[in-house]
């Protein structure tokens, strides 16, 4: 085995704490792994303490390199550009941008008033909440480097696209019109300390763990419950690959779902055990991080229904195409 | 002195009010708080990340729960 395997064995899987787990369980619960007792508490011991480690650590690191990058900085680095190089920039700007959805407006108006194309305010709002930092590291570890990179190539192309085709449908008639009142501010900040950047990213730490904590407790609960208990047969026949509609369903269950990633990785991964396709995972956890029912509420007070369906239609479609072409090109990615 | 708080909510926009509070205790000083909800109004200062922190018109600081200290030093 080269060092590089067992660094990412040990380090991203961690092989150490499932093996730790494992005597746990055997040996204090006297529970064999083999039993389905057995195979469910592991499953939540070990993912739970597993994605609170993995969520510390790379908020931490992340949080850090995203101090760069506040919004109000976005906006300023985002004007003046025009055409599609807008809507890159704004993808990817979105996977640096610290985002939470109580933030979502503020950031929508401050761009619309600031004159950024609205093409380039929606890519930065589809990749902002779809992919970040965290969400790659995660899916490193959960199911490997080539899917890790694969979401996030795939959600910035969406996020491209999807700005794009708004642009070009010229909707700015269909935002609210007191966002193009607000008025353009750009305030200096002072240029942070690395120690105010450290103490910015342990703040992070601190208050996202608090925010998604329960959410990880019931998505580690579902992945154990579909991991033990839900036959394969069942899981297979709804949203495995010889069904035509797995990626549909799985994408018109996950958009209600509110989560971040950390909540569905675990249910993510008792699927792909299960057998269900890598591309109709991820087309429901696309489905749950970018749109959601209380973001939808959220921005349909800046925009009016026809731009808010648009909006929808547009990721809706470019999640669906993603899962069943990465269903087809699985054999490349695992 | 006028101190404005812009935030929906958050919890982070809670410990900044608490945080200032004792702050102008310890140093003795009377301001008035304003607490700032209106998403224009936000805007209009600038500030996209919450909470903001606005002494006198000026926005101090964005997106941070400044600790006791922090504001302090902001205020004298």
């Amino acid at each position: 085995m080269n060092i590089f395997s067992w660094l990412n064995a040990q380090l991203l899987k961690m092989k150490w704490l499932w093996d730790l787990v494992e005597l746990l369980v055997e040996k204090v619960f006297g529970l064999s792994m083999d039993t389905r007792l057995g195979g469910s508490v592991h499953f939540f011991i070990y993912d739970t303490i597993k994605i609170f480690i993995l969520l510390s650590v790379m908020i931490y690191i992340i949080s850090y390199i995203q101090s760069y990058f506040p919004p109000e900085r976005t906006k300023k680095l985002l004007g003046g550009i025009k055409g599609i190089k807008g809507n890159v920039l704004g993808a990817l700007l979105g996977i640096l941008t610290p985002f939470c959805s109580c933030s979502s407006i503020p950031i929508f108006i401050g761009f619309v008033s600031a004159g950024l194309p609205l093409g380039a305010t929606f890519s930065f709002l589809i990749s902002s909440p779809m992919i970040d930092l965290a969400s790659l590291m995660l899916l490193m570890s959960f199911f490997g480097t080539k899917i890790g990179i694969t979401y996030v190539a795939v959600g910035v192309v969406i996020a491209i696209i999807g700005g794009v085709v708004i642009q070009r449908l010229n909707m700015e008639k269909y935002v609210e019109s007191y966002v193009w009142a607000a008025e353009n501010v750009d305030i200096e900040l002072d240029e942070m300390t690395g120690r105010d950047r450290m103490e910015f990213a342990k703040d992070q730490v601190k208050d996202i763990v608090h925010r998604v904590w329960p959410y990880i407790l019931i998505g580690v609960g579902i992945g154990a419950g579909i991991h033990n208990w839900i036959p394969q047969s069942i899981i297979e026949r709804i949203l495995g690959q010889g069904n035509p509609f797995s990626v549909l369903i799985a994408t018109f269950i996950g958009i209600p779902i509110y989560a971040d990633i950390f909540g569905t990785i675990p249910i993510a991964e008792a699927l792909v055990a299960k057998g269900v396709g890598i591309g109709t995972v991820i087309s429901f956890m696309m489905g749950v991080t970018t749109l959601s029912l209380p973001s939808l509420i959220m921005l349909s007070k800046v925009v009016k229904p026809k731009l808010l369906a648009t909006f929808i239609a547009i990721v809706t479609i470019g999640i669906i195409i993603v899962g069943y072409g990465l269903n087809a090109f699985t054999a490349l990615l695992i | 002195m006028n101190i404005k708080i812009l935030g929906t909510g958050c919890s982070k926009c809670e410990k900044l009010e608490k945080n200032l509070n004792i702050a102008l205790k310890e140093l003795n000083m009377d301001a008035t708080i304003e607490k700032v909800d209106d998403l224009l109004e936000l805007v209009s200062y600038g500030v996209m990340s919450t909470p903001g922190f606005v002494v006198d018109d000026e926005v101090k600081s964005v997106g941070k729960a400044l600790s006791v200290k922090e504001i302090k030093k902001m205020l004298t």
